[in-house]
């Protein structure tokens, strides 16, 4: 028998959340060991490839839950791996945002002044360009006419893209092959792992449990390589601090689990779910309207015909991004690429009777490179509930990788309904214009509603009854146990998540450095950006104390 | 003469390629053709090959083909009675449905409430992949050797080392006026 393999801090998952942490805790002076249940591929793995068993499929994971699914990443890395790269700040009235507890949602310590050092940290290390029209794809610029043809702005999105190596290839979701989408690749993780931390890929955490001495045991599976659906080995590790970061669709699974052998967990964890409020549209354009009503033309003889071509999402409409507006009507409308794999079967022929499926179905495909696709962000109600765990994991697999069945049940509330039913007929209201294109949203039908960024399954609060994390992101009723991930947000945004899930963490290092000295720990807090810099150090250094504050 | 379970390979085959057809439909491969109803020009799911991915392993149906044809045929049988449709013994019940009646069933067991329903989209959703993506295949190869789905689509062909670079992707000049509250950062106020 070997012995008990032991670290200061262990770290469940490896993107956004457990990047941070473990970059700031390893710096500190902490022994980290992060386990991540992906693999860990790097540039010269990412492949233009949809056969299965490519890495589109070995990073990127689609749950099926009841009404709900969701899609994330699942290797070193994470989310940050297999994102579109959009990194925009929350807008000011999120903070204030009620939702459906009736009362302020958010921590009272957090608001966007409060957040805004802290996305400053974020913006020193995950390097962001502020893209501007000349970076802007055809789709991109195409949402951006046909707005200002209907009366409406148009912002080109910020983005954790190097736009000189960019290729526009399309392919952000199996991995940037040319290193130009700044994942954690090449921040967080190597500074954390040139600080001594270590990574575990293909190691699933199960659960956790308690030592006689308090320290945690964490439970896991070793997963094959290949088939996902097999598991090798089996090993646990001690720490003294524990971080969950296993994303808004696992984290609060492995919680689940662990009732059993840490006792009851806060009511809020695996409820209040939210899917960022997110819901797709399709246009298919017609090419002569683009040339004839928007003026546009690519120069070779097209006027659009470029839904391949591009880099995720690039342009934004935040008209409705408006404070004064009542809750539930404000969202953004961001033009986005969904590769074929997934990114067709949900698309609605138009007219009397939409289908999925069929010959008219067949027909809008041939017009595929007319595509443009819109993604809405509505404030949703944080209606989703995760049922008991599966076996193991977040689901039962049903391919050797990509494919699973969850536990996440999601109805829809009127005012989730009505929200989507608004932003659908405003994208129309827009894109049908003078014939430009015909719209038709994505069917809820086939797998429920889907989201890219799943949030709030375990999330931070002020109020116990609500919140499963206190403002602090400690997990209440079990101290030395945080979550640092998308499940910690409160709820949808109306913009992509990345920028505050990243900002929200390094918010939640110094008290995690804090409990982590209380326990013994030889750590300290104030390292400075991955690349050296430290005016975001600087900035937040003010806000410390009150954070510190108990 | 007609196969009598659907776990004869024939009617397994013939079964799944009607389902197949069904999602993106297809000419047929022959006037004699029963399985693809001809529902649409050029090759659709089957020519794209929906039942080479759908018997891969890798996708985690494949062990449950028999099933599904079998179940296929079954629901085919009670349509059939509902509605007073005319039977042929010397295809699988499946089979014997026209485009329009397979696409009653396939909208049944696919829709919402429907206690089968995660089985039938996830077969659905293969056979989609198999055209919309040729998930059986190397893209690359698929392009080149004229896969019917990409094809149809427009997927270009990548470069010679199997990678995709548009040097030419955007209309490079301001296209709308920015939001008034947009900060120096680029984000929303």
């Amino acid at each position: 028998m070997t012995s008990v393999e032991r670290t200061d801090v262990l770290i469940v998952g490896t993107g956004f959340g457990g990047a941070i942490a473990a970059y700031h805790l390893a710096a500190g002076g902490a022994k980290v060991v992060m386990l991540e249940r992906g693999p860990w591929l790097g540039t010269d793995d990412f492949e233009h490839d949809y056969k299965l068993g490519s890495s589109y499929t070995r990073i990127f994971d689609f749950v099926v839950g009841d009404g709900m699914s969701t899609l994330g990443g699942n290797c070193v890395g994470g989310g940050s791996v297999v994102y579109f790269a959009a990194m925009p700040r929350a807008p000011r009235f999120v903070f204030d945002r009620k939702g459906s507890i009736a009362r302020r949602m958010w921590p009272s310590a957090i608001t966007r002044d409060t957040l805004d050092p802290w996305y400053d940290r974020v913006a020193e290390s995950i390097p962001i360009t502020q893209q501007g029209w000349e970076d802007a794809s055809y789709s991109g610029g195409l949402w951006a006419a046909a707005c200002n043809h209907a009366g409406r702005t148009a912002n080109p999105v910020p983005a954790a893209v190097d736009t000189t190596k960019c290729t526009n290839c399309n392919w952000m979701m199996a991995g940037c092959r040319f290193e130009a989408k700044q994942s954690l690749l090449f921040n967080y993780l190597p500074a954390a792992l040139a600080h001594g931390a270590e990574i575990k890929p293909l190691h699933e955490v199960q659960k956790i449990s308690k030592n006689e001495d308090g320290d945690y045991r964490v439970h896991y599976l070793r997963v094959d390589d290949e088939d996902y659906r097999e598991t090798t080995g089996s090993g646990t590790i001690d720490a003294k601090i524990v971080v969950i970061a296993a994303g808004a669709a696992a984290t609060p699974v492995i919680l689940q689990r662990s009732e059993a052998t840490l006792g009851p967990m806060p009511h809020a964890v695996g409820r209040y779910f939210s899917g960022n409020g997110e819901r797709l549209n399709t246009a298919v354009l017609n090419e002569d309207r683009v040339r004839d009503v928007l003026g546009l033309d690519r120069g070779d003889g097209l006027a659009y015909a470029a839904n391949q071509i591009g880099k995720g999402p690039t342009v934004a409409n935040w008209d409705r991004l408006d404070g004064s507006l009542p809750e539930y009507s404000r969202y953004s409308l961001e033009q986005l690429y969904f590769p074929p794999g997934l990114g067709t079967i949900l698309a609605l022929t138009g007219g009397a009777d939409p289908s999925w499926f069929g010959p008219d179905k067949k027909e809008m495909l041939a017009r595929w490179r007319s595509w443009l696709i819109i993604f809405q962000m509505i404030e949703d109600d944080n209606e989703g509930v995760f049922g008991p765990p599966p076996e193991r994991g977040n689901a039962d697999r049903l391919s050797q990788q990509m494919l699973g069945i969850g536990r996440l049940s999601y109805k829809p509330t009127l005012n989730t309904s009505a929200a989507w039913a608004m932003a659908d007929a405003d994208v129309k209201d827009i894109l049908e214009r003078d014939g430009l294109a015909t719209v038709t949203p994505w069917t809820n039908d086939l797998v429920g509603a889907y989201t890219v960024h799943p949030l709030a399954s375990c999330r931070i609060g002020d109020d116990p009854h609500t919140s499963a994390l206190d403002d602090g992101h400690e997990l209440r009723g079990h101290p030395g146990i945080f979550v640092t991930d998308g499940s910690a947000v409160p709820g949808a945004l109306t913009v992509n998540p990345a920028m505050t899930i990243s900002a929200l963490a390094e918010r939640a290092i110094p008290g995690i450095v804090r409990a982590a000295q209380e326990r013994g720990v030889a750590v300290t807090y104030g390292a400075p950006a991955p690349s050296g810099a430290t005016n975001g150090r600087a900035g937040v250094q003010p806000l410390i104390p009150a954070l510190l504050r108990k | 003469m007609r196969p009598q379970t659907s776990d004869d390979p024939q009617t397994r085959t013939m079964t799944l390629e009607a389902f197949a057809d069904t999602i993106i439909p297809g000419e047929k491969r022959s006037s004699d053709d029963r399985a693809i109803a001809g529902a649409a020009p050029g090759g659709g799911a089957v020519a794209a090959g929906a039942l080479e991915l759908l018997e891969w392993d890798a996708t985690g149906v494949s062990g449950g083909l028999d099933d599904f044809a079998r179940a296929l045929n079954t629901h085919a049988q009670a349509h059939t009675a509902e509605f007073g449709l005319p039977t042929d013994d010397t295809v699988p019940p499946f089979v014997a449905l026209s485009y329009e009646e397979r696409s009653a069933v396939v909208k049944r067991l696919t829709a919402p409430g429907h206690p089968e329903k995660a089985l039938w989209v996830s077969l659905a959703l293969f056979c989609n992949m198999s055209y919309d993506s040729a998930a059986h295949m190397s893209t690359a190869d698929a392009i080149a050797a004229g896969h019917p789905g990409l094809t149809s689509m427009g997927v270009t062909t990548p470069d010679a080392d199997g990678l995709w670079r548009f040097p030419n992707f955007s209309y490079g000049r301001p296209l709308a006026a920015l939001h008034p509250d947009t900060t120096a950062s680029g984000s929303p106020a």
